[in-house]
């Protein structure tokens, strides 16, 4: 008993070889999609890379465009099948290359779900990559003299304007961190000295930002100096004071960017599998509907399509059975070499 | 003598309508492409309305949009008689439509020529409209609670960080308006009421610049108070500092922005003016072909095609004719059945003239 049997003359087969053909183009055209996402993806990860500490991994993006491009052959390969489909002078050469192709095409859907997986549980090596680079990045803001740091405060004043955050959590980090080079710090005057030796690490702190993260939408110029400190401005008072700089930390905004962009490549992914699954069953149905034709001669002639020849409980246990039996003669060689 | 008389075969013919068939396709594409190119203008300088001045440029992204929607249609209808142009039955439909055609086409062309040519003459409006727009917008600058005005602050700040530039001119534009409101002084400080009282208009002018004009690629924390006092930094001295600021005025950086664009978009449309022409003659060549196939009578015979009948001295001669003759149809001319009053039917009140008879 066929599993989901339909019956076919010939003006539904030469539909249903016009539908997935045209199926196995848009096919393509997502595979492509998914392989400039890959590239994309990859390109933001490098911009970014000096808030990562340079060790973020590109595993999710390499395995994207991977994936695009076996997308892409696979469903160029379908779309040829299917094109000579109804041609019975080519359909022959391709009958044997059948089982082995939609085998291949179950694998490769199994590995666009894993992708997918990968995609969505990727944010959280993110969030911990992100929070100790950003950490760093605070604290080497101001060795602007030091080669291969000497780019971190230019990376971090565009991040905070881009991303619209300041600091790690919030714009408290800079408070703790000494981010004016010691190369600008008049060492001979006295409240620079205080300053300095307030503090055990000998750390010239103070409760001021960078002038990156200044909110343009205040209606008052920035205050980005004694920022806690409301009589050293006028009208001012820190507590109820929201739009003078962002009060978003750099690493959630961050996240919340690679997140999104994460989730709709996941979400896309997913659609791809929907997709290609359709795609599956479509050729299926196509090819044996053309090899149960009665009387090959006569095209025009009815013939039966199914997914699988045999109900689905059988052709599990057929599956199990191969598989048994594979490993069996395993055993039985070994023992024959072990009789002799 | 015939302008660039060419033969045609039959099967030349019909390979030239395909492909004026298959150009006239590519030219809608291309009249899409004047379109977008339209919008995408008109959103650029919407964008940045606030520091314009007067809007009186949109004429230019109006006039590419309006170009791009026509040159889709009379492409599109090209198009189609090119298509049909392979049949002379088919083609007899349209044989009063295409000489009107190719002469309205003509005329178009040289509206994508202006079109072009206006993307390159629009520089001097832009710089006026520039530098009244971003003068004002700096004045308004501290005007955060006024109606109409309240963004200002905002779009000044994020386009100089954008642009990275400062200014009109340069950073010490600045120096010159107050853009700290009243609000936010200390009007009781003697500091303040000093400053205030030092220029005539009662402003607060200091040698100070907003946070947008720092420089992200300075090494050292940016300067943006007392810029011009030296000794107010350690290790500063502001005519060697080159870093700390943009030093590109905010005019430079916009005008630069926008005669690239517009001479990109420039380039793109002369040569798609170029591409219509081509276009244009080959349908010419086409009409004049299919209307000697139809004088002569076999559809499959050979036929003469040209862009001009007669030379062009002639032609212009006999167009200039049919333009007087235009405007004489509204004089009067010798018609018998009109009734023209001459000198000798005139109704004159005659005096009796007294004749001497000679007796």
């Amino acid at each position: 008993m066929a599993f989901m049997p339909v019956k076919f003359d010939l003006p539904k087969r030469v539909k249903l070889a016009q539908g997935l053909w045209l199926l196995y183009w848009i096919s393509m055209m997502v595979g492509i999609l998914i392989f400039s996402l890959g590239i994309f993806f990859k390109i933001e990860l490098r911009k970014r890379s000096e808030m990562m500490d340079n060790n973020e991994s590109h595993f999710v993006p390499n395995l994207l465009i991977l994936m695009g491009m076996v997308a892409c052959g696979v469903n160029a390969f379908g779309g040829k099948v299917t094109h000579d489909s109804l041609d019975p002078t080519k359909f022959p050469k391709w009958k044997p290359m059948l089982k082995p192709y939609l085998t291949f095409c179950c694998g490769f859907n199994i590995l666009l779900l894993i992708t997918a997986l990968l995609c969505f549980l990727m944010q959280f090596a993110l969030y911990l990559t992100l929070a100790d680079g950003l950490k760093n990045g605070i604290k080497f803001y101001k060795d602007t003299d030091t080669p291969g740091r000497c780019f971190m405060k230019r990376t971090l004043d565009m991040t905070q304007i881009e991303f619209r955050c300041c600091g790690n959590n919030n714009y408290r980090d800079w408070f703790e961190v000494q981010w004016i080079s010691n190369r600008y710090l008049d060492m001979s005057n006295v409240e620079v000295r205080d300053r300095v030796m307030s503090n055990v690490e000998g750390k010239y702190l103070m409760d001021s930002v960078p002038f990156s993260c200044c909110n343009p939408g205040s209606p008052r110029p920035c205050i980005q100096h004694h920022l806690t400190n409301n009589s050293a401005h006028y009208d001012y008072d820190h507590r109820i004071e929201e739009l003078n700089i962002w009060t978003r930390g750099c690493r959630e905004a961050l996240v919340a960017y690679y997140g999104g962009l994460m989730n709709s490549i996941g979400g896309l992914i997913l659609l791809t599998i929907i997709l290609e699954s359709v795609d599956m069953a479509g050729l299926k149905y196509l090819t044996t509907s053309l090899e149960s034709m009665s009387d090959p001669e006569n095209p025009e002639c009815e013939s039966e399509g199914w997914l699988l020849e045999k109900g689905v409980k059988e052709t599990m246990s057929d599956l199990f059975a191969k598989l048994k039996t594979m490993g069996k003669t395993n055993q039985v060689e070994e023992g024959a070499q072990a009789a002799t | 003598m015939a302008v660039g008389k060419v033969t045609f075969t039959k099967a030349e013919r019909d390979k030239l309508a395909q492909v004026l068939w298959l150009l006239n396709w590519i030219s809608v594409v291309t009249g899409v492409i004047l379109f977008s190119l339209g919008l995408f203008l008109k959103v650029e300088i919407q964008k940045r309305r606030e520091v314009m001045s007067d809007q009186d440029i949109l004429y230019v992204p109006h006039m590419l949009i309006t170009t791009g929607l026509v040159a889709c249609c009379i492409n599109f209808l090209g198009g189609k008689i090119c298509y049909d142009s392979v049949d002379t039955t088919k083609f007899l439909r349209w044989k009063l439509v295409i000489l009107p055609y190719i002469v309205c086409t003509f005329f178009f062309t040289f509206c994508v020529l202006v079109g072009a040519l206006t993307c390159y003459s629009i520089r001097n409006q832009l710089e006026e409209s520039l530098f009244l727009g971003l003068r004002n917008a700096m004045r308004y600058y501290k005007d955060t609670d006024m109606a109409g005005r309240c963004f200002l602050k905002r779009s000044m700040d994020l386009l100089q960080i954008q642009f990275q530039c400062c200014g009109n001119g340069g950073y010490r534009d600045w120096f010159h308006i107050q853009w700290i409101s009243n609000r936010y002084l200390d009007m009781t400080s003697s500091t303040v009421v000093d400053r205030l009282r030092s220029n005539v208009k009662g402003k607060y002018l200091m040698d100070g610049v907003p946070f947008s004009c720092c420089s992200t690629f300075s090494p050292r924390p940016c300067i943006q108070l007392q810029v011009t006092n030296n000794s107010a930094h350690f290790n500063y001295n502001h005519q060697t500092e080159q870093l700390n600021l943009w030093r590109r005025g905010c005019h430079q950086a916009l005008l630069d922005h926008y005669t690239g664009i517009m001479q990109s978009i420039g380039l793109i449309v002369l040569v798609i003016w170029l591409f219509e022409l081509l276009v244009l003659t080959g349908v010419r060549y086409l009409q004049t072909a299919m209307e000697n196939v139809l004088l002569l009578g076999d559809p499959d015979s050979e036929s003469d095609g040209w862009i001009l009948e007669n030379s062009l001295a002639e032609t212009a001669r006999s167009n200039f004719n049919i333009i007087k003759n235009l405007g004489k149809c509204y004089q009067v001319d010798d018609d018998p059945n009109i009734n023209i009053p001459t000198a000798t039917e005139r109704e004159v009140p005659s005096r009796q003239v007294q004749i001497p008879v000679a007796s």
